[in-house]
């Protein structure tokens, strides 16, 4: 496989939290690794609180790793040091964010933002070329027409048009990766799927790869090659989307498959399963973090962290009795003792 | 928890065979309400003319994208709105009596005790300076349980309900997750076993895990307690297996009401089907799917024919002059031209439009 765009390796992210007397650590991201190819969109799924955010963030280097770290097309992030290779990174690995109605400047009009960032990143166009520019981009997420589009304010736009503005203003860049923070989900279903097609779209014609970070399964389902499941941090789950959803091995991922409401099937959740909250991840144990609520722990589930295996070609799962059904249970066993021995000792 | 519910159930059958006046009268009946808000332009209508019943134990959803009225129609039904908002006509009518003509005075014995309502966020709902026990308390004392052993009884009897126990009576809501926090204030709806609840979006803040077990818990109770329930959403998914009839609302009006299996299995009315086709599918063949096109009217200018004309695929011209009616289609009723017998399309088909995936300014 050639070099990925985007790759982290044991990415950890920890908050300290607390005051003087009880200060505790916040294990937001723990261990993470994983990559992102070219063309292709990466959908993160799980439940607020399990790091989805705080994973994106890192990415976009508002918050640096407390360990592990991020490779850009194979150059880790902390050799990026002039303000040059800076520039080019954040162009390359822009954010789209959640709530388009406060991440676009109401005093402006469209126009603004995204020639402001042309300025800043592509510094051998003219303001001939940044209008040209801004409204190749405008065309691009299907505003049209794009030089009227441009003369609009915030608040003479929809939902789904301001959204499309924040993908307008990525695009703007010419990025390899977009980071989208749940970038759908303060829509209205109706507008919903506009945007999706969109997100497809610079895919297959602009050849962007998105994050798509994402609780809505069935809207990762529809546009995403491959998906990623957090649990309190941890990744317990990835692979080719229609693979994950169609044959889930981790059990938390069983639940959230369960759990999704959809009108043309009738819902497998019991409220037995349901049963149980995320653990808040403060000073956290070894051991599997789903195991408390899961149907199938067994005693080394709670002393033994489970690290994510490949289980079958490009689907990992991080469970032991997941490894153990396809006779690889002592592995994981063993690979997940000696990381937690090294995390102790860290 | 069985011990305690079979005592609540005791309680309601009482009631309702003492209380309402015909045991299968609806418990709602909402006729025509309009409400308008008041701008400096002149009064604006969010509202217009819903007619709306509701059966003892029933799960009536109504669902529309936002600014659509359905928050604005909850709020009128619950005689809970404020100035710039009024009622400016139509009836609601709840267990034989209008609620529109009382005042605060003779509403207070009501709200709480026969119909309670739970909010959107729980997290602003709930007083984060007292204990939930207190504020349970609160509401007790307000209708006339002044024995304090009997409130610490009722209140732990409904958090049990709700499964949590009873040691957060005397925790705080930041000390709840957010889950928690929403089966609280169920159980605080509950403290009187009323015979309707009214929910505006109480699940749109969670995950969709403690979504379905809200759901299911909802369901549960209302099997073991009776209460019918009013349940406000955007996400009409959310829905299609637990309430037994849906309301379906565009800019202010109801477009369609049935019987929710009906209503997601033939949708009446193109704005339904619209947004039924605009949910991808966690299961089966993926299917390119488009949405709806445009933007929901804004309601200071309403389209003068059929106010979906714009966005809807199906339209022609008798619906950019001609105000469609509710009409009956099967069990349900839906407000579209295509349903009415003098205005049907040229040549007897509806032009089906090109649906584009762009924006049109």
């Amino acid at each position: 496989m050639s070099t990925p765009i985007l790759e982290a390796r044991g990415l950890t992210r920890v908050f300290r939290v607390g005051g003087f007397l009880n200060r505790h650590d916040l294990h937001a991201v723990d261990d993470a690794s994983f990559a992102i190819g070219g063309s292709e969109i990466l959908a993160l799924v799980g439940e607020s609180g399990s790091g989805k955010s705080t994973i994106a963030r890192l990415l976009a280097q508002v918050y640096t790793p407390s360990a592990g770290e991020i490779l850009f097309e194979g150059t880790p992030l902390t050799k990026l040091r002039s303000r040059a290779d800076q520039m080019r990174y954040r162009a390359a690995v822009p954010m789209v964010f959640q709530d388009p109605f406060s991440s676009l400047n109401q005093s402006y009009p469209v126009s603004h933002g995204i020639e402001r960032g042309l300025k800043l990143h592509r510094s051998d166009l003219d303001a001939e070329g940044r209008r040209s520019e801004a409204e190749r981009v405008m065309e691009a997420v299907g505003m049209r027409p794009a030089s009227e589009a441009l003369r609009k304010y915030p608040y003479e736009l929809s939902g789904g048009q301001r959204q499309r503005v924040g993908f307008a203003q990525a695009l703007a860049y010419k990025p390899k990766v977009i980071l989208a923070d749940e970038p759908v989900s303060m829509l209205d279903i109706s507008v919903r799927i506009g945007l999706l097609n969109l997100m497809a779209k610079l895919r297959d014609e602009d050849h962007v790869s998105l994050l798509y970070i994402t609780h809505d399964i069935a809207s990762a389902r529809y546009i995403a090659d491959r998906m990623m499941v957090m649990y309190a941090g941890h990744v317990v789950e990835s692979g080719p989307v229609d693979e994950v959803l169609q044959s889930p091995q981790h059990p938390y991922t069983q639940l959230l498959v369960a759990a999704v409401p959809d009108p043309r099937a009738m819902p497998t959740m019991t409220a037995e399963q349901a049963a149980g909250e995320p653990p808040k991840v403060i000073d956290p144990k070894p051991g599997c973090r789903f195991a408390d609520r899961c149907p199938l722990a067994k005693e080394v589930c709670r002393t033994t962290t489970p690290p994510l295996l490949e289980l079958q070609p490009r689907h990992e799962v991080a469970c032991h009795v997941a490894a153990d059904r396809v006779g690889r249970g002592a592995e994981s066993e063993e690979l997940g003792r000696a990381a937690d021995l090294v995390g102790s000792a860290a | 928890m069985t011990g305690t519910s079979t005592d609540v159930r005791t309680t309601t059958t009482e009631r309702a065979g003492a209380d309402e006046p015909g045991r299968d009268a609806p418990v709602l009946e909402v006729r025509g309400l309009k409400v308008v808000y008041d701008t400096a332009s002149g009064p604006v209508t969010a509202v217009d003319g819903v007619d709306l019943t509701v059966n003892p134990g029933e799960f009536v959803a109504v669902v529309g994208e936002s600014g659509c009225g359905k928050s604005t129609m909850l709020f009128g039904v619950a005689q809970l709105l404020s100035p710039p908002a009024r009622i400016a006509g139509g009836e609601v009518v709840f267990r034989g009596q209008s609620l529109v003509a009382m005042n605060d005075k003779q509403l207070a014995p009501i709200r709480w005790k026969n119909l309670s309502v739970v909010m959107q966020s729980a997290m602003n709902a709930l007083n984060p300076v007292k204990r939930i026990g207190d504020q349970y308390a609160d509401t007790m004392r307000a209708h006339g349980v002044k024995e304090k052993a009997e409130i610490t009884k009722r209140s732990e009897e409904v958090l049990a309900l709700v499964g949590i126990d009873r040691i957060h009576l005397r925790s705080y809501p930041h000390q709840l997750s957010g889950g928690m926090r929403q089966r609280a204030m169920i159980a605080m709806a509950l403290l009187f076993a009323p015979e309707l609840i009214i929910m505006d979006e109480p699940t749109s803040a969670l995950d969709v895990v403690a979504q379905r077990s809200l759901m299911l818990q909802i369901k549960e109770l209302q099997r073991l307690l009776g209460f019918a329930v009013l349940f406000v959403t955007h996400d009409m998914s959310l829905v299609s297996h637990f309430s037994d009839r849906l309301l379906v609302m565009y800019a202010g009006q109801e477009v369609e009401f049935g019987a929710t299996r009906t209503v997601f299995d033939r949708p009446a009315h193109p704005y339904s089907k619209g947004l039924l086709e605009a949910f991808p599918s966690i299961r089966g063949p993926k299917v390119p799917l488009v949405g709806i096109p445009g933007a929901p009217p804004a309601l200071n200018a309403m389209p003068p024919g059929c106010r979906y004309e714009p966005r809807c695929p199906f339209a022609y011209e008798d619906c950019k002059t001609v105000v469609p009616a509710l009409y009956q289609v099967g069990g349900s009723r839906a407000r579209c031209l295509l349903h009415s017998p003098d205005h049907q399309p040229p040549a007897g088909q509806p032009v089906v439009a090109v649906v584009t995936d762009e924006e049109v300014l």
